[in-house]
This record gives structure tokens, sequence and C-alpha cells, in this order.
């Protein structure tokens, strides 16, 4: 359930129905939204879209939270992983640190 | 593309994996609940990348497969007049009923037409004044907001021709219900990450707790998923049960509540009949009262319906988790997308033709072909 | 027409489809006189060239017409004619709109006859035209699809050498349908069949994926693009022929068109009883047509395709083709995508973006915007 995709908000407009409405930017294609569910969202703001409705403004802090504790996993995986490696080749050196 | 893209990444895919390999010391059994999870999972073939001890089991959450033959089969009665615009999202239009579906109603001359948002069906209204729009309302409660707004604005506008046709369902219900059931193998959930957008996660709060489940809040691109399956893990790991929120950059915890406002204004909780599953209690939406003249099962009398199910369909417990699609003798030989026998087979999202459109029943291995062979002789 | 000189091609073998895969083909046709059981009527599926159309094709047209020039099922017919080894093709076209950005009805039937040539190593030479016209169809927009296919014959170096128009009733014809045919001339050594791929041999494509596709559903669904999305739509007979020339040993050559590059490459994968074994990341996609794919909830991989053409060569020519390619206007963005594999075969799989792996299948009808 739930397709629904990130896309940037370029100029915010009202339609001939009073409806608060955006065009969106996705990769490149540009998109008619509606906003009425996310009334903070202003141009240059990232939302998602779901069915043509934006619910929610993509906080870009979390975001860059989220993804940097995938980088720094992964990069102390690696990490251990050469540990563990150069323990297994030299065993008579000591312990793992 | 921008917080899409990011999310798909190898090397970080790989990371993952890694730390969950790492993270596991015993089996466990999750679930991930909605159908757009499943579909990125056996898309990218996530589970290939997971130990063996971890197993992912997919639930209920694709409101296509979910939607009662009855209810199809009304919207074909709709559909058929001539008198009738039938609007509806693509999902649907392939999903039989007893006897036909949208697609070939359509190549006999009904008046159906895929939309992409429901305020398309108002432009469609107010298009043609002398014919009435009908859209099939079908969703969790992610699509909620969206089609209530179509039903509030068509009241704002006093357009006379519009009306839609609900086949709503909602999350939690159904989570209970599998939690709730005997042979219940889940331990653990990887929570709807965009219905979640709407109501926020407070009501899994009291599931989590009561049933002693941890529950993690995911996104649908393969980190997202990864990265909540090792958030579970974690918590099954260390005896917790908590709700947690792996989709923090578009989901909070009290969801959004202009969404939730406007939902509550047009549509109220009811029983719902889950196609595999049975009835629900208090597990759909269907419109308030005062929005009766928008409603298409009031306003199109199609009489009573009679349905027929698949005796050899497994759907529901496919649909628990408790069976997978190649444990189901039928699997790709008698229930293919083209011809499907029962609710998880019919739409994209849905367990089996998700793992028939990767290829899952080619992969068997051969005992369980074997196996499988067997069940189908016992059966016959 | 003479018979007398071998067939330039290994027929293959006729039976029932799909036996490799474990699909209990003989359940599904019964003893019912018309092949086909599931379906009592023609489907909108049975043209989108995905399963539905394989199996109208393999279940009823070719058991009433087989030969060994139709067994293959490839995009043309290779015979020979008094020594000379000639492709014959026959396509037709029914697009809606018959306007789109980057070309029309009439475009598009010239390139589809001329490609279909091409993709069995010929020369095209002379093209058929056939017309069908609903009444009420303006003048204005039939002289601007008649000038139109010229311009296309003229680019692609062929010629328009007879035809035939007829005209139907109002609301029996939906504006117009084309047929072209088309004969080109086989150089002698090249031989692309699709029994040829090789374990060993690589894929290639000469640029991005599933533009035309979204082109033409730009206009339908009313999306808007920052740079207009238009049709990739080509002669590529001037590219074939320069492929050729870095690998005169070419072994197989498919447009994918409807159906999207899993049809084409499954049906290969199927013919030639070989595995193909995709690699994600390589496969070239514009960010308009991902961003359009990822609204609409569709797969890039069965998007409709012209203009494009797959590739099967053998290894070690691998690198000269892509630079005879890349060398061309209509292969800067050429790349290697894949490779033909001992596992699997039959099937076409993919390596995915996040290092999984997956089944590419062909789709059974049209691939619909989804929702969920």
């Amino acid at each position: 359930m739930c397709l629904a995709v990130p896309g940037k908000v370029l100029e915010i407009e009202r339609n001939p129905e009073g409806v608060r409405m955006a065009k969106a930017n996705f990769g490149g294609i540009v998109k008619s939204v509606c906003l009425e569910y996310t009334p903070e969202v202003v141009p240059g703001d990232y939302v998602l879209v779901h069915v043509g409705f934006a619910l929610s403004k993509v906080d870009e802090e979390e975001a860059a939270r989220t993804y940097e504790i995938l980088r720094e996993m992964n990069q102390l995986a690696e990490l251990e992983e050469g540990e563990t490696e150069a323990a297994a080749a030299a065993p008579a050196k000591g312990g793992a640190s | 593309m921008k917080y899409i893209d990011e999310y798909r990444q190898q090397e970080l895919a790989q990371g993952l994996a890694r730390e969950i390999r790492r993270t596991v010391t015993r089996p466990w059994v999750l679930m991930e609940v909605c159908g757009g999870q499943t579909h990125s999972i056996v898309k990218y073939g996530l589970d290939h990348l997971l130990p063996k001890e971890v197993e992912l089991v997919h639930g209920p959450g694709c409101p296509v497969c979910v939607t009662p033959l009855e209810m199809i089969d009304r919207a074909q009665a709709i559909a058929r007049r001539p008198d009738v615009i039938f609007c509806s999202f693509g999902d649907m239009l392939r999903v039989p009923g007893s006897e036909s579906d949208l697609l070939i109603l359509k190549s006999r001359g009904a008046d159906v037409r895929v939309v992409y948002s429901p305020l398309d069906c108002l432009k469609i209204a107010r298009a043609n004044p002398d014919k009435k729009v009908v859209f099939f309302a079908i969703g969790f409660e992610t699509t909620a907001p969206a089609n209530a707004m179509s039903v509030w604005q068509a009241r704002q506008e006093g357009l006379r021709n519009f009306s839609v046709l609900v086949s709503h369902v909602l999350v939690p219900p159904a989570m209970e219900a599998i939690l709730q059931s005997p042979d219940n193998r889940v331990q653990g959930f990887l929570g709807p990450g965009h219905v979640c957008t709407v109501v926020g996660y407070e009501e899994y709060e009291p599931i989590a707790a009561k049933y002693h489940v941890p529950i993690v809040v995911t996104g649908f691109e393969p980190l997202d998923l990864l990265q909540g399956t090792l958030m579970a893990l974690r918590q099954l790991e260390a005896g917790k049960a908590e709700v947690e929120n792996e989709y923090p950059r578009v989901v909070k915890r009290e969801g959004n509540r202009v969404a939730q406002d406007l939902v509550g204004k047009v549509f109220e909780v009811c029983d719902r009949a889950w196609r595999g599953v049975g009835t629900i209690p208090q597990s759909g939406y269907r419109l308030r009262d005062a929005f009766r003249d928008y409603d298409a099962e009031h306003l199109f009398q199609v009489g009573s319906i009679k349905t027929q199910e698949s005796p050899i369909c497994i759907s529901g417990l496919v649909l628990r988790g408790v069976k997978k699609p190649h444990d189901c003798p039928a699997f790709g030989k008698e229930c293919t997308p083209q011809h499907p026998l029962g609710a998880t087979m019919v739409s994209a999202e849905g367990a089996c033709a998700a793992y028939y459109t990767y290829g899952r029943h080619l992969h068997m291995k051969p005992a369980a072909a074997g196996k499988a062979k067997e069940l189908e002789v016992a059966h016959s | 027409m003479s018979t007398t000189s071998a067939p330039e091609h290994e027929p293959t073998a006729p039976g029932p489809a799909k036996a490799a895969r474990g699909v209990d083909v003989g359940a599904l046709l019964g003893s019912c006189p018309v092949p086909i059981m599931d379906h009592k009527e023609v489907v909108l599926a049975h043209g989108s060239g995905g399963k539905l159309t394989h199996q109208l094709i393999t279940r009823m047209v070719l058991p009433q017409f087989r030969n060994e020039f139709l067994e293959p099922l490839h995009d043309g017919a290779v015979f020979s004619v008094n020594g000379s080894r000639l492709a014959f093709s026959t396509d037709s076209y029914v697009v809606k709109p018959i306007f789109f950005p980057g070309g029309d009805i009439g475009k598009l039937a010239v390139h589809g006859t001329v490609n279909d040539l091409a993709m069995c190593g010929a020369r095209p030479l002379y093209l058929s035209v056939g017309f069908i016209l609903e009444e009420g169809l303006p003048m204005d927009d039939l002289w601007r699809v008649i000038r139109s296919m010229q311009e296309a014959a003229a680019q692609a170096g062929v010629a328009l050498v007879t035809g035939d128009t007829k005209v139907v009733d109002r609301g029996k014809g939906d504006q117009i349908f084309i047929n072209t045919s088309g004969i080109g001339l086989v150089p002698p050594g090249v031989r692309i069949h699709p029994s040829r791929a090789r374990v060993g041999d690589k894929v290639l494509i000469n640029g991005p994926i599933a533009v035309h596709g979204i082109a033409i559903m730009s206009v339908r669904e009313g999306l808007e693009f920052e740079s207009e999305i238009t049709s990739d739509t080509a002669p590529l007979n001037g590219l074939v022929e320069a492929m050729l020339k870095a690998c005169p040993d070419m072994h197989v050559l498919r447009d994918p068109t409807r159906g999207g590059v899993t049809s084409a490459l499954a049906e290969i994968a199927e013919q030639a009883k070989v595995g193909i074994r995709l690699e994600e990341t390589r496969i070239p996609l514009s960010e308009a047509v991902k961003g359009a794919c990822e609204i609409l909830g569709l797969d890039p991989l069965y998007v409709a395709n012209e203009g494009k053409v797959l590739a099967i060569v053998p290894a070690e020519a691998a690198d000269a083709v892509l630079a005879a390619m890349r060398n061309h206007p209509l292969g800067r963005d050429a790349a290697l995508i894949g490779e033909v594999v001992d596992d699997h075969p039959g099937l076409v799989t993919m390596k995915t973006t996040v290092g999984g792996s997956r089944v590419v299948d062909m789709l059974s009808g049209e691939q619909l915007p989804r929702i969920c």
C-alpha cells in the first residue's frame, strides 16, 4: 500500500475552485499537487505526495540524520571487519582491541 | 532523485545487512505490514540479503487484495450502467469479480477511467453534468485524506453528480487480528510508514505493550526496510517491545492533524469484511450520514450479490503470515496473476502476485516443489 | 520464392510455450477447439507485447502457419531468392494520441518496419503502407502524418513503393491505423537469430530506456516536464550498420517496443534457452523518466521503447561494438547492461541496485499506474 513520492514544491496557488495547490518537481517532471493537508509548506520545501496530495513535509534534518546513521554504521562495520580480519591473520599478536 | 536515490545505495545496504547478521543470535519472524513494503522487498531481493534466521512474512497491507469480492461485484454492477462514468485507481482495474473485471467491462463499452488522484474525478464530474461520476474509494488510512477531500470538495461546490464507493480498511485492527490468532508466528512488525504519516503511531503503542511485540514504523526504500528490520531485531534480541520510528523524515508521532481532522469529518469507523480473512470489527471507514448523498452504496441499489470464493485458495493464511505463497499448491499453476484465485494474487501488491512477478515460483527448490506436488495430490 | 537453398537459420522446435518454466500448459489448453481457454474474447492485453500476446501468437497463429521462416518469431523473416538473402517484415500502428512529443503515428510506422528489417541485419530498401482511415479524420491531420512519413523514409534511406487506402465509418476506426511492410537485403556473412545467443555473450543497449512510453503517457496523464520528454523514435539502420561493421558476427539484435526491455529479453532467453543476467545499476535511465515512473508506480523495464536496440554480442567484440555505438548519434549513451549466463536457462534475472536479486519476467498485459 501507499505509493508516495517526495517532490520539491515550486509554486503555490489556489485553483479555480479555491483549493490550495502547488506545482511540484519530481526529478524533473512537474506535477500538480494538493497542499491542503500541509498548510505550513512553502516553495522550496520537499513534500511526500500520495495520489496527488502532499501528506507531509519532508524533514530535511531528520533525513540527513537517518542517512548519517547509516553511513557511520557502514564505516564502523567496515572498520570492525578489517580488525577482525587482521586479528584472524595474526592471532599471536594478541586479542582484538 | 532526492530522498529516493540515497536510500537505494548498495554499499549502505550491504552495511546494514552485515550489521543485521552480527545482531542476530536466534531465529525471528518479522512481518512487514504494507503491500508496498512487500513489493519493495521482493523487487530488490532484500530478503536474500538477510541471514537465514530472519524470516520476513508478508502482511495484509494490500487494500486491493482485501477488498471483498462482493464490493468488487458491486463496483462492476455500477460501472455497467450507461449513465455512469466509473473512476478508479489503476490497481483495481484487473481485479476479477465473480464474472469479470473493470478492464473487460471497459472493452465492452463501459465508461471506466483510470485516475491518478481523486480530484481528477471532480474534473470529470464538472465536465460531464449529464453523467453520474462514481469513484472507487479504496485504500488504507494513507488514502483516506485524499478520498475525504474529494467528497468534501464536491459538497463545497454543490456537485450533484459525484459519489464514492467506499472500501477503506484500517491497519491496527488487522494487526490485532493477526496477533490474536492461535497460529500466529509473528514476533515483530515493520509498521506501515505512509499510513503513519497520516495517523501517527500513538495507536500502535498499546498494541506493542499488550502483545509484547516491537513495532518499527518503516519506510519503503530498500535502506529503510533494512534499517527497520535491524531496529526490530535489536529490540527482539534485547527483549524489548516498543514502538520506534525508522522514518522520522516524514512520520511524526502525532501524524498529520489537519488530515486526521478532515477524515474524521467525512468518515466514521465501521466493521469491514476483509477478503481472505473475514469480518474484523471496527476495521474500516464509511461515509458519515451527513454525506449520504455522496455514498454510491446508497445511491445505486444493485440488489443482492452472490459471490463464490475459490475453495483451494489459502490467501487468508498468506495474509496473516502463516503461509508463504509457494506453500500453496495452486501457486504458479492454476493461480497466477492472469487468472488469480484469490485475494493475494489479484493485485500487484499481494504477496502471491509479488512473488510471482518477481519469479519466486521459478526459483522454488526441488524439495519445496516436490512438497507442493504432494500437497496437490493430497488435495485432489 | 526459392526453397531449395539451405534455410538461413535453425528452426526452433515447436512445442508448448514455457515448458521449461514448470507452468502446466497442458492444464490450460483443455479440449476446447479454440486453443486459448482463458479468454473468450480478445482483450487489450493481447496487444501489449507481454505474455498474452505471446500466447496468442504461439498458440493460435504459429501452429496454423507453421514453417521454418515463421518459427523463430523474429522481427522479420529472412529467406533466399536466387542467391540473395532478403528480409521481410510487417508492423501495424494504432498508437493514441496520433501526435505526441517527438513524433506521430506516421513516423513510428516508417521507423518500426525499417527497424524490424535492421534487426535482421538487413539494409532496408522498400516499404509499403496501408492506411485505414476513419471517416471524419481531419484532412490536415492526414497531411501531417503523410509528410512525416515522407521525412522519415527519406532520413532512413528507404523508398515507399506501394500502398493502399481504406476508409471506415465514423466510430469504427479510431482516427487512423497504419500498416507498413518492408523488404531489405541481408549482407553475406550476417546471421542474426535469437537462438545464436551464447553463454558469455554481452548484452548491450544504445541508450536510456522507457522514454517513448513515458512521452506517450505524459500526454495521456497530463504530466508536464521541465524539459519535455520526447519520444526517442528513430530509424536504427545506420546505427546497426555501424555495429555490424564492428562485429559482423553479431548474434542477436532486437528493438524493444511494447512490453519494454523485459519482453524483448525474455523472448530471446526463451528461444535461445539461455539465461540472461542484467545489472540494474548499469541500465541507462534519465532522471525525468525515472521521476515519471516513480509517480505513476511504473517499472521502467516494462515501459514501451522506440529507437532502442538491444544487441547480444560475443564477449570479445563488446568493446568494439560499444565504441562504434557511442560514435553514432543514436548510441551516445550506449551501455553494457548484462550478459548471457548458463544459470536459469530461459529466464532473465537482475542484480538490483542494493545487491539483491530478482527474476525479470514478462507481464501478462499492460502495466497500469498504481497507488499501492
